[in-house]
């Protein structure tokens, strides 16, 4: 330590240097972040507030088009109902529709369509809540698109007509797109396509897409589905079934890794110059009988002190930046979580290229300090 | 820091080859030397003759391939890696040529950093009285890039007597020093190697500072005869 930090001030020019990279990587990691977070958001933000444990879709349905081409039964819902560690199941449709309001703004929406006090009755944090036969729940993020409470939408071609009636608290988005919830009754005349004043064919009147389950983590998705003719996923897996979600996470974990993977040669690349740079010190440094140890602790002390403040400034600097990002409507959001995780990676990297490039320094031979410079 | 008797330093049949495989050459051949506690022995000798080696072999940088070492009694040729470099910290100086000073530090701050090597340094002199005693206690505050070689070498004499040695080992301090200079270093090295009852060993080419020293040996080819 005692060396360490008398080195940082001597030569802080070029740690500056070296902390401004890495302050970079910091920024570019926390963007990324924000913009993966807000990806996922904008993907499945609708899924992930359903206080739902597992879907069931119909047997044999292909997980990727799973939400738009499943079709399951009341039967199944109430076969689900009676496994062992199922609190509670529910049917559960889902469908996007394009509509214009009676102000004249377009916009679609992912229909989810929920029984009217089932578990999966969403809260209106304004409003009124679920109830209505044409009465919709929708995101918040539907009032930034131009949609007001009471304002009445028609689907397109069918023709139906549905009233805004209330508002969630937060973001509730399917596939980039905002979630509206409805009764139901309501969902299934629309995904029957049947317009005002037409009947519901009675082989349509119970179907959904899905039975969304609630449980304990006991389930067992295989008796499940046996009894009930389905295919199960856990919610975390269905998330695979939204629109363009896979590609687009996978597309950004890619470059997260090479950026990882980028800074931990940075430093690693740094601290082996700096480290060569000072063969003959640490030479003498042994021979005046410094363990091994004490010159990887100082080298450490080192590369942890610049990785923390630099980080920390890039951490700062890429918040601010994407605060800036908030009203353009890019998705984006910083999720303290993700950001502190990423950031400890970062370090923790960064020391890992720091310390391979000491240790190879530190096992220099003390020899090398007598006579003069070589 | 130990409670050994000081004895001095025993170098006895010591022979050391360099180089590998082919080009093996004998840096020490059958070397014996003895240095008594509050001597200062010059070893002076051409260039390429061993002098550098015997201080590595003496200073535990390396172990000779025949012969003992002996430090107060101890034989530091049989030490592991680790247990002499912990010997070196706690009882072997090293004045290194043009002073090897650490180009971040202050002149104080060269003789502290001597106190964090290890944890069990009680018995260290004090870092600001030391530089004191070699006279410069008015550059305290200077890096080395301020400093001239003279003081280089003052400090970094110094630097080697923090941790009271047994052993001093000095190579070529005057190297890089005029003649008034050179007188200068070598007084000091002579009147703490009395004070302390430390014995010195000093390589040098120059012949002017011989006179402070107790005793001249002379290297020729790995073998030391008295000069
Ligand atoms: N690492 C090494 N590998 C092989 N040979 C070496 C090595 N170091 C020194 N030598 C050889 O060992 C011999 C003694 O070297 P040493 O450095 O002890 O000489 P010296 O008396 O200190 O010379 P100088 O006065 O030039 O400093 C020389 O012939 C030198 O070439
Ligand atoms: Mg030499």
């Amino acid at each position: 330590m005692f060396l360490a930090l008398r080195e940082l001030r001597f030569a802080r020019s070029r740690f500056t240097l070296m902390g401004s990279v890495v302050a970079l990587i910091a920024v570019l990691m926390v963007l990324l972040s924000g913009l993966s977070s807000g990806l996922v958001n904008d993907g499945v933000s609708g899924l992930q507030r359903l206080p739902v444990t597992a879907f069931a879709f119909d047997a044999g349905t292909k997980l990727d088009s799973a939400f738009s081409r499943s079709v399951v039964d009341a039967d199944q819902v109430a076969r689900w109902r009676e496994q062992p560690g199922v609190q509670d199941a529910a049917p559960f449709g889902t469908m996007l529709v394009n509509t214009r309001s009676n102000r004249g703004v377009p916009i679609d929406l992912a229909l989810f369509g929920v029984e009217p006090g089932s578990f999966l009755t969403p809260t209106a944090a304004e409003g009124s809540g679920l109830g209505a036969p044409d009465g919709l729940v929708v995101s918040r993020t539907a009032l930034d698109a131009g949609l007001r409470i009471g304002d009445v939408l028609t689907v397109d071609r069918i023709g139906t007509r549905l009233t805004v009636v209330g508002v969630t608290a937060d973001q509730h988005t399917f596939g980039h797109v905002d979630v509206a919830y409805l009764p139901l009754a309501a969902w299934r005349r629309l995904h029957a396509g049947v317009g005002p004043g037409e009947e519901l064919r009675t082989q349509q009147a119970d179907q959904a897409t899905a039975v969304a389950i609630r449980g304990d983590g006991t389930i067992d998705l295989a008796a499940g589905d046996a009894a009930a003719g389905t295919s199960a996923v856990t919610k975390e897996t269905s998330y695979g079934a939204s629109p363009g979600y896979t590609a687009e996470t996978s597309t950004l974990t890619l470059i997260q890794v090479f950026l990882y993977a980028i800074s931990a040669l940075v430093v690693g690349a740094f601290f082996t110059v700096w480290t060569i740079n000072r063969r003959h010190e640490l030479a003498v440094l042994r021979a005046m009988g410094a363990a091994r140890r004490y010159l990887l602790r100082d080298g450490l002390v080192q590369a942890l002190v610049i990785l923390t403040a630099s980080i920390a400034v890039g951490v700062a600097g890429g918040a601010g930046f994407g605060g800036l990002m908030g009203g353009t409507g890019v998705p984006f959001a910083l999720e303290a979580p993700a950001v502190t995780f990423a950031s400890l990676l970062l370090v923790l990297l960064g020391l890992f290229g720091a310390a391979t490039a000491i240790v190879r320094v530190a096992a220099i031979d003390p020899l090398a300090a007598l006579g003069g410079q070589r | 820091m130990t409670t050994t008797e000081r004895t001095g330093l025993v170098l006895s049949g010591v022979t050391l080859r360099l180089g590998d495989g082919d080009s093996v050459v004998t840096a020490l051949d059958h070397v014996d030397l003895t240095v008594a506690p509050g001597e200062l022995v010059a070893v002076v000798g051409p260039s390429g003759a061993g002098k550098s080696s015997l201080l590595a072999v003496a200073g535990a940088l390396t172990i000779p391939d025949e012969g003992t070492v002996t430090i107060d009694g101890q034989d530091i040729a049989t030490m592991s890696s680790r247990a002499r470099a912990a010997y070196r910290r706690d009882h072997i100086g090293f004045v290194f040529q043009s002073g090897n000073l650490l180009p971040a530090l202050t002149a104080l701050d060269q003789l502290r950093l001597v106190g964090t090597l290890s944890r069990r340094r009680a018995d260290d002199r004090d870092p600001a009285q030391l530089l004191a005693d070699v006279g410069m206690a008015h550059r305290a505050d200077r890096r080395p890039h301020q400093l001239s070689g003279g003081e280089r070498q003052r400090i970094g004499i110094a630097r080697a007597l923090v941790g009271r040695p047994s052993l001093l080992l000095v190579d070529e301090p005057t190297a890089a020093l005029d003649r008034a200079r050179s007188h200068e270093v070598v007084q000091l090295l002579a009147k703490e190697t009395k004070q302390t009852a430390v014995a010195t060993v000093m390589v040098t080419h120059d012949h002017d500072v011989l006179e402070h020293c107790d005793r001249v040996v002379e290297m020729i080819d790995g073998r030391l005869s008295a000069g």
